[in-house]
């Protein structure tokens, strides 16, 4: 428990740390929102007054202080481009953005974890080399290509899916998801050939242990040598890695979406960075920093779980 | 059981692949079949052919000759990034490894927050901040590259601090600067190669990833990622204009794995 | 006939081009009861000799001819299933790293009962019971707390016994001992050997007790092989070789072993 505290602790510092980067790095920048506002019309004298109006002359601090009080009532601001609330503007896209990356990260554990043991358990054979060449192979795709390609073959070949033709999960929940399967494979494939590859390598590190020798001085099956001594061995690494991993996914997810045309903070969070709409684009580094600051908690939980040696 | 061979195997099949994007790179800053930019509008979408190799996209302009100048750019722009997280990570990861105390302690508490972005995010803020275009697109990927080359050289760092010779040549009354320099950093060698070559992959994967959301070279120059991005609207009747240039990303990162790989020391 | 009879045993392993034999006509024998101590400098081929006893040596690049008879069976070339039947229940073996030698994941517990579990049908309860009348056996204070503790939570000598527990839990025949006590403490050593000797004398099982040092072999066997290079050179009654050894080579063992207070010299 107190373990928990203690890693709750260093992630809420971890994120004041963030939101104090993002907040002062876009306070530094030379044009203003004021005048990108205003485009061609901008004056001296009306820049000061948009400036006032949006209470940026005031002092940087004092408005990081109420920026972050705002966050822990759930405001994020307003937006400047749209003239709504940030929350309001964001709210249904996070939740497309994160079934997206949730769903990414099920597909890797759900298609990488029997792959990697029977590619673990073939290791032996002939197969091995074409299972590592394409495996390498896979693992070279960027997901912004392997999702062109899925749309290309699945979308306009096999018309599998429609390009393009999303469904908000609120209007229909199931055709959302088979719409979102392509999109959270295209991040997935180069991750489960990643997990496939680091779990066969460490599986065969196991597998040349002391203690898988003691398990054959027992009787043991080979195939109960696996899977009661070397796979929970060999699983460990995999787990740390797939935390790693979520970070890229979400970021993975930025990109695919504009591949599949899903409404996620994807595309606000671009046109906001081109818009300098500066006030949204905190908003969602500050939500997607959250989510990566999360399950790495989680993956650390995870890991206790698993091993005992880690000390709380 | 045949390790060393299929190492071999690995390096050919890579330093093949690597020797290729060399190539490609030399054509694309000293001759290309056409002029990258020029638009011919009679060979609109002209199909692959011997006179266009990879046919042509819809302003008619050679895909080939935009590869190969897109190769150019990724190569350039990813050696840049590596370098500069390479050289900065080396910095801070020396001074806060060697050093230690609050340096080290506030350093470490800021590599960490940043190191909760992922690379990508990391570059989308720091564009945001300097608007895009190639150079900012360095400098955003550069920073977002620095915290895990400092990070790996700080622990190594600090492993071969406590190493007994180190304390030993300490007590031969050997400068700080002198014991950084001669005894620590090239120890850092073997460490830094397999970072380096794993980095330049990660780097390629992001300049491609942000030159497909548009943000760093911009329009007309042709970029790999770019240039997918473009022809995606055109992937039905055009497939090949998207094809191409996400084979030589495949192949640049599929070759520069396969280096790594081979290179990687058995531990 | 003998219980354990080893005849010719030849181990090479090939290695690309050249071949390297490891084990050269090792000839052995063991009654029932038995304690029978191999010794020898590391690479004498002592532990590859274990290793094919208990039939832990199947890599592809290693051969094996001879013969290794356990009670009338051929363990060289029998089927993997027969093996896998006296594998941990007629042999079982206790390894030099104790450490190393325990799954890290797995309580202390669920190890030991391991060969039960896969030479017997029996329920959870009578598991643990006779698992704690094993840890009991060994001489560990607390059996209920070992069992439901980690490898990493113990100490290196109730490592040790813990893995001597695992290996005498279902009653074997023979026990084959490869350095068990190299790892340990001096004194811990001392104990390890105490219990050995206890072992046999209560349960009658054989002991092969391997080891490079010669002090030790001495308090616990009655012969001794003496192994070097892959060969025996010199075989026999353990105090007769001490006091009158004939080869070079057994003086050296004897002359490195450093005057121990733990041990009286025969």
């Amino acid at each position: 428990m107190k373990y928990v505290l203690k890693k709750i602790g260093t992630l809420i510092l971890t994120l004041l740390a963030v939101s104090a980067l993002v907040f002062f790095a876009f306070s530094f920048i030379p044009a203003s929102p004021a005048l990108s506002k205003l485009g061609t019309e901008a004056t001296a004298e009306k820049i000061a007054e948009l400036n006032h109006q949006m209470g940026l002359d005031r002092p940087v601090l004092v408005r990081f202080g109420e920026w972050v009080a705002g966050i822990v009532h759930g405001d994020f601001g307003i937006s400047y481009s749209y003239n709504t609330p940030v929350t309001q503007l964001l709210s249904e896209k996070i939740a497309v953005t994160m079934l997206l990356s949730v769903m990414a990260i099920l597909i890797t554990v759900i298609l990488s974890f029997p792959l990697g043991i029977y590619v673990a358990r073939k290791s032996d054979s002939k197969l091995d080399v074409f299972f590592t060449t394409v495996n390498q192979m896979i693992m070279s795709i960027p997901s912004f290509f392997s999702g062109i390609l899925i749309t290309l073959i699945f979308g306009l070949i096999l018309h599998v899916f429609t390009p393009g033709a999303y469904v908000s999960y609120k209007r229909d929940f199931f055709k959302c998801m088979a719409y979102l399967i392509f999109p959270a494979f295209s991040i997935a494939l180069p991750k489960i050939s990643m997990v496939v590859k680091l779990l066969k390598d460490t599986a065969l590190k196991e597998a040349d242990k002391d203690y898988v020798r003691t398990a054959y001085s027992r009787g043991n099956r080979t195939k109960a040598v696996f899977y009661k001594h070397v796979l929970k061995n060999a699983i460990i690494p995999v787990i740390t890695f797939l935390g790693m991993t979520f970070a890229d996914i979400i970021a993975g997810s930025i990109i695919v979406e504009q591949v599949f045309g899903v409404p996620g903070l994807g595309r606000i969070l671009l046109t906001s960075i081109s818009g300098r709409d500066y006030p949204v684009v905190e908003a969602i580094i500050l939500l997607l920093a959250t989510a990566v600051v999360v399950s790495n908690l989680i993956v650390d939980l995870l890991y206790k779980k698993f091993d005992p040696r880690i000390h709380v | 059981m045949d390790n060393s061979k299929n190492k071999k195997i690995k390096f050919i099949v890579g330093l093949t692949l690597v020797g290729i994007i060399f190539l490609m790179m030399i054509a694309g800053i000293f001759c290309t079949p056409y002029d990258p930019l020029a638009m011919d509008m009679s060979a609109k979408f002209a199909g692959v052919s011997f006179k266009h190799i990879m046919g042509c996209d819809n302003f008619g302009r050679d895909i080939f000759s935009r590869v190969l100048v897109g190769v150019r750019e990724t190569m350039f722009v990813s050696a840049t990034v590596v370098f500069i997280g390479t050289f900065v990570g080396i910095i801070i990861g020396t001074v806060t490894g060697y050093f230690g105390g609050w340096v080290d302690e506030i350093l470490m508490r800021i590599n960490d927050a940043v190191l909760a972005f992922p690379s990508v995010l990391l570059a989308l803020l720091v564009i945001g901040v300097l608007g895009g275009g190639t150079h900012s697109l360095i400098i955003a990927l550069g920073i977002a590259f620095v915290p895990s080359f400092a990070r790996i050289v700080r622990g190594e760092v600090l492993r071969i601090r406590n190493l007994d010779y180190i304390q030993c040549v300490r007590l031969y009354g050997a400068s700080h600067l002198r014991i950084i320099v001669v005894h620590i950093l090239p120890n850092l060698r073997t460490v830094l190669l397999s970072s380096v070559l794993i980095g330049f992959n990660n780097a390629v994967l992001a300049e491609a990833g942000m030159n497909y959301l548009g943000m760093g070279t911009q329009p007309p120059n042709p970029s790999l990622g770019l240039m997918l991005s473009e022809a995606q609207s055109v992937i039905f009747t055009n497939p090949w204009n998207a094809i191409f240039p996400g084979l030589v990303i495949v192949m640049m990162i599929l070759g520069f794995s396969l280096l790594s790989d081979a290179l990687e020391k058995k531990s | 006939m003998s219980m354990l009879k080893v005849e010719d045993l030849c181990i090479k392993v090939h290695d690309k081009k050249t071949t390297d034999t490891l084990v050269y006509d090792v000839d052995l024998e063991m009654e029932k009861g038995d304690i029978l101590g191999i010794v020898g400098e590391s690479g004498s081929g002592k532990t590859m000799t274990a290793l094919a006893i208990a039939g832990l040596l199947s890599r592809h690049d290693m051969e094996k001819s001879g013969h290794i008879t356990f009670e009338g069976i051929n363990l060289l070339e029998v089927e993997r299933k027969v093996l896998r039947k006296i594998q941990g229940n007629e042999i079982s073996m206790v390894f030099q790293e104790p450490l190393n030698s325990l799954n890290p994941l797995k309580k202390v517990g669920w190890q030991v009962e391991e060969s039960l579990r896969v030479h017997t049908v029996m329920d959870k309860a009578e598991m643990k019971e006779r698992a704690i009348q094993a840890l009991r056996d060994v001489e560990l204070d607390n059996p209920e707390a070992v069992y439901n503790s980690y490898p990493h939570e113990l100490s290196g000598g109730m490592r040790q016994r813990a893995m001597i527990a695992a290996a005498m839990i279902i009653q074997p025949r023979l026990l084959i001992a490869d350095e068990p006590t190299t790892a340990l403490d001096v004194t811990i050593q001392a104990e390890i050997v105490e219990l050995l000797k206890r072992i046999n004398k209560e349960r009658g099982t054989a002991i092969l007790f391997i080891s490079h040092d010669l002090s030790l072999v001495n308090s616990l066997c009655e012969r001794v092989l003496v192994m070097q290079n892959g060969l025996v050179v010199e075989s026999g009654n353990c105090e007769e070789i001490f006091k009158n050894p004939k080869q070079e080579y057994t003086k050296k063992l004897i002359n490195a072993i450093p005057k121990n207070p733990f041990f009286k010299e025969a």
